[in-house]
C-alpha cells in the first residue's frame, strides 16, 4: 500500500484569524477578559451599581450608618496614609503630626461606633434575608479584622501606652498559639501588619461588602418584606 | 499644647462587678452606642415623611 506523501499546508496569506472567532463571526472561545467584562456586567448592570434612587424604607436613620462607617475608614487610610509618608515616630515631636495623629485615631473610635450600631441594626433586622448571607458574611469578617487592625495601630504608637498594650497582648496571643509569627512587640512586624497587610483586607473586604449590598440591593424591613411575600 | 479635658496622669476608673470589668470611659462610650442605636430606630429621618407622600402620591397618578 503506497501513501501519498501530502504536502504542509503553507500559512493562509492574510491575517491569522483569532481564536476566539469563528468563521461565522460569532466567539468560539472568549477571552478571560470578555468572560470577566460580561460576569461583572451580568452581575452587576451599571443601573444597579449606581442607582438613580433607593427604596423610601431607607430614608432611616438606621440606614445612615453603614456610610457613616465608609465615611470613616476614608479619613482613617486618607491620615493613615500621611501619617506614613512622615514615619511613625512624627507626631510625637510636630504639631502637624499630632494632629493628624488625632485625626486618625479619632477616626477609628468612631469607624467602631458606627460600625457597632450598623452592625446591631442588621442583625435586628435579619440583614441576611434574600440571599444577603455574603453581604451578612463580609461585613461580619471585616469587624473581624478590624479589631486586630487597630491593635496593631495601638502597638505601633511608640510610646509606653504601646509598651503595654503589646506586653499585654503577648499573653492573649501565646495563649492562642499565634504568638509565633504574630509577635505583638516586634515594633517592624506590627507596623508592617497595620499600614499594609490589615488595611488590604479592610478595604477588599468592605469593597466586596458594598458591591454585593448594590448587588442585592439594600434589606427591606421585616413588615416591607412579609407585605411584598403577601401580594400576588 | 493644649491639655486634655480630662487630668489623664491619675489611673482609670474601673467598674469592676463580679467577673464583669471595664473603664469607666469604655462604658461610657457602650451605653452612648446603645442610646445613638435606639434614636436611630425610633426618630424619623428629617424629609422622609414628605418622600413617601411624594412616591404615593406619584403611584395614584
Amino acid at each position: 500500500m503506497s501513501v501519498a506523501a501530502t504536502p504542509p499546508k503553507s500559512p493562509a496569506p492574510g491575517p491569522t484569524p483569532s481564536k476566539s472567532s469563528a468563521p461565522n463571526g460569532t466567539p468560539a472561545k472568549r477571552s478571560w477578559t470578555v468572560r470577566t467584562r460580561e460576569a461583572g456586567v451580568a452581575a452587576l448592570p451599571p443601573e444597579k451599581l449606581l442607582p438613580d434612587g433607593q427604596p423610601t424604607y431607607v430614608a432611616s436613620w438606621i440606614y445612615v450608618f453603614g456610610v457613616a462607617t465608609l465615611a470613616a475608614l476614608v479619613v482613617i487610610v486618607g491620615s493613615g496614609m500621611i501619617l506614613a509618608l512622615k514615619g511613625p515616630a512624627w507626631w510625637h515631636f510636630t504639631g502637624v503630626g499630632h494632629f493628624f495623629n488625632s485625626i486618625h485615631l479619632w477616626a477609628v473610635e468612631l469607624f467602631f461606633f458606627t460600625m457597632v450600631v450598623h452592625l446591631w441594626g442588621k442583625y435586628w433586622m435579619a440583614a441576611w434575608r434574600g440571599g444577603r448571607a455574603r453581604v451578612w458574611m463580609t461585613g461580619a469578617v471585616t469587624f473581624l479584622i478590624a479589631v486586630p487592625a487597630a491593635l496593631t495601630g495601638y502597638v505601633s504608637q511608640q510610646n509606653f501606652d504601646a509598651q503595654w498594650i503589646s506586653t499585654q497582648a503577648k499573653d492573649a496571643m501565646n495563649s492562642i498559639g499565634a504568638g509565633a509569627f504574630f509577635n505583638v512587640t516586634n515594633f517592624g512586624q506590627m507596623y508592617s501588619w497595620h499600614i499594609l497587610l490589615f488595611p488590604i483586607a479592610v478595604v477588599g473586604l468592605v469593597s466586596a461588602h458594598v458591591l454585593l449590598v448594590r448587588r442585592h440591593g439594600v434589606v427591606p424591613p421585616m413588615d416591607v418584606a412579609r407585605t411584598t411575600k403577601a401580594t400576588p | 499644647m493644649l491639655g486634655a479635658i480630662f487630668d489623664l496622669s491619675n489611673p482609670a476608673h474601673i467598674v469592676h462587678w463580679h467577673v464583669f470589668e471595664m473603664s469607666v470611659s469604655n462604658l461610657i462610650v457602650i451605653c452612648l452606642m446603645f442610646v445613638v442605636f435606639a434614636l436611630a430606630s425610633l426618630l424619623p429621618l428629617p424629609g422622609a415623611g414628605r418622600r413617601q407622600a411624594a412616591r404615593e402620591k406619584a403611584i395614584q397618578r
